[in-house]
């Protein structure tokens, strides 16, 4: 490798954000070499008793290491309940852009229900020329399609509306967001088969479980890119996602990505549920709330470092973060070490797909002084990212979903962090 | 078409040809038809027109008694709240920069949502269970103890779609960039 020396190193911010030529190239390995070696030198190697002995036997399901126990979702429940409210994603313990299945975010409104896939059905009805009810085995001949998304429920990171910075880490706050690979059947062939009646402009999604989850959208929705899932990274739909399949509405709010799917029924308008009237609506000073507020606006978060992951002295170090729109693409995130002042682009790791989630990275030279790191997304519509300050002064505090202010991590001297307002 | 087109552009292809029997051929055609009577079961949901209210009715003081028996447990004496959800008072909180008190009274747009979200969802431990007479019921009391009808008002298919909620006009529909 062509050496790398420290006068061509190119800052691209203050406080020592770097080019991001520096990982694509493998520059960052050329400049530790000089710079980073402890001279003490590493201890002697030894023959662990694994390298000696067989070792453990296969089984039908593989799960992570012991030594990963910590790497768990939190949760909380509705007063009275044991699986109403949500569970959240350990973005700081995770890399690359997909969740595991068994740590995606769940948020269910009366638990997960158990439901046999022999009796599941699902109906599509009202405003078609001929109903139909279709099984599991139906669904599971049609044509199929996969596609990467994020899905993100509309109170995450609401926390950031609180008047004060909690002492809360990415995951507490930004741990409702996560992101699969989806397969499953386009909902416009269902639709086409069942024929839709000219009247139709939305469609209603209903849920098995006991809380009958359901919500409506617009049927150019339906049409476009909505999708029957029955597999979730390769394997069946996870019974906390949806089990044994859901609807995914690509870049739509989470709850619209309705779990237990068993009823689509085209309507004139729209049905009016609960959740999106008493619930997911965005309450403004005015007093007047907005409704029907369906794709998410680009944001990112930065997952490396952040707080419980303490930065271990000075020298060089990844930022790396996940951004998303659910508008289309992810163009561009800047991030910045000096609290907003400056900006450095980021380097968007590869493949950056529409309303998925995707990772940047930062080489950051650390000098060891307090800053203030944030990161800042852009989609491919020219959206940008808003301050805390602005999205406050466009919608007020009080709106609690659609939160998509940027996050700052305060870096203190002794290199622990946490969340601040700046 | 090869299949591999016929796969990957199987939604769009089918679009545009909705009249046409080749497409129809390209299509598994696996769903089963069913009648109204079939799906009734299913078909829970009520418009804000009303479309979908079953025959029944109740009144608040019926209402009251299946309150008391099913819902004041987690939802308090006269929808107070706690445990769970409040479901009276709060009008006149949403504007401004104090924490809003958002209930029946005070944010639901329709009345009509109360008769579907209470009939699918609740009570809670065992949703689905109440008759419709007694989620008119329940609806009539909600509403009385907001003040939004009187106490001598019976909710029934016809009645409950001409309730004038106090949050009707709370709502904007959202416009990107608006």
């Amino acid at each position: 490798m062509k050496g790398t020396s420290r006068s061509e190193i190119e800052h691209v911010a203050s406080n020592g954000l770097l080019h991001r030529r520096m990982f694509l190239a493998g520059g960052a390995a050329a400049m530790g070499a000089g710079a980073m070696v402890d001279q003490a030198g590493a201890a002697p190697l030894v023959v662990e008793p694994w390298m000696k002995i067989p070792g453990a036997p296969f089984n039908g399901y593989g799960q992570p290491s012991k030594y990963e126990e910590k790497v768990a979702r939190t949760w909380a429940s509705a007063p009275g309940t044991s699986g109403t409210g949500s569970s959240r994603t350990p973005h700081h313990l995770l890399n690359g852009m997909i969740t595991p299945s068994g740590l995606h975010y769940e948020r269910s409104h009366s638990g997960i229900p158990d439901i046999s896939p022999d009796t599941h059905r699902l109906v599509i009805h009202g405003l078609v020329k001929r109903p139909l009810v279709f099984t599991l085995d139906d669904l599971g001949r049609y044509p199929m399609q996969s596609r990467i998304a994020f899905v993100e429920c509309a109170g995450n990171s609401g926390a950031l509306f609180a008047k004060e910075p909690a002492a809360a880490n990415v995951q507490a706050i930004h741990g409702l967001l996560s992101c699969s690979e989806w397969t499953g059947v386009m909902l416009s062939v269902l639709l086409q088969e069942a024929g839709v009646e000219p009247a139709a402009k939305w469609v209603l999604a209903e849920g098995a479980d006991a809380a009958g989850m359901s919500r409506s959208f617009p049927i150019e929705k339906a049409l476009d890119d909505a999708m029957i899932c029955l597999y979730q990274n390769g394997e069946r739909v996870r019974p906390a996602n949806g089990y044994p399949v859901r609807l995914l509405l690509p870049g739509f709010e989470g709850n619209m990505n309705v779990k237990w799917l068993r009823r689509i029924k085209l309507t004139e308008g729209p049905t009016m549920t609960k959740d999106e009237t008493s619930k997911y609506t965005i309450l403004l000073p005015s007093g007047k709330a907005l409704q029907f507020v369906f794709p998410l606006e680009a944001k990112s978060i930065i997952t490396h470092p952040s707080p419980g992951l303490t930065v271990r002295g000075p020298g060089l170090y990844e930022i790396s973060g996940l951004a998303w729109s659910g508008y289309g693409k992810v163009t561009k995130v800047e991030v910045s070490a000096d609290g907003g002042k400056s900006w450095g682009q980021a380097a968007l790791q590869e493949p950056v797909l529409s309303k998925a989630a995707t990772r940047f990275r930062m080489a950051w030279q650390w000098d060891g002084g307090p800053t203030v790191l944030q990161s800042r997304a852009t989609d491919e519509t020219g959206y940008v990212q808003p301050t805390r300050s602005q999205l406050i002064a466009l919608r007020g505090d009080r709106g609690i979903y659609h939160n998509n202010m940027i996050q700052s991590w305060a870096v203190a001297g002794n290199g622990e962090v946490k969340n601040v307002y700046a | 078409m090869s299949m591999r087109k016929i796969f990957v552009a199987a939604a769009p292809a089918l679009l545009l040809a909705l009249a046409s029997p080749v497409a129809a051929q390209q299509s598994p055609n696996l769903g089963k038809p069913i009648s109204p009577e079939d799906l009734a079961s299913w078909d829970i949901s009520i418009g804000p027109d009303g479309a979908g209210l079953p025959p029944g009715s109740g009144t608040v003081k019926q209402g009251e008694a299946v309150y008391m028996a099913k819902c004041q447990a987690c939802h308090g004496e006269k929808g107070a709240g706690t445990p769970n959800d409040r479901l009276v008072g709060g009008q006149g909180s949403l504007p401004g920069d104090k924490p809003p008190v958002k209930t029946v009274g005070s944010y639901w747009p329709y009345a009509t949502t109360l008769f579907d979200y209470i009939r699918r969802a609740m009570p809670f431990n065992e949703s689905k269970s109440l008759t419709n007479d007694e989620v008119y019921g329940v609806v009539a009391y909600l509403l009385n103890l907001n003040g939004v009808i009187p106490e001598g008002e019976t909710m029934n298919a016809q009645s409950l779609p001409k309730v004038a909620m106090p949050n009707r006009d709370g709502f904007i529909t959202f416009t990107r960039g608006k």
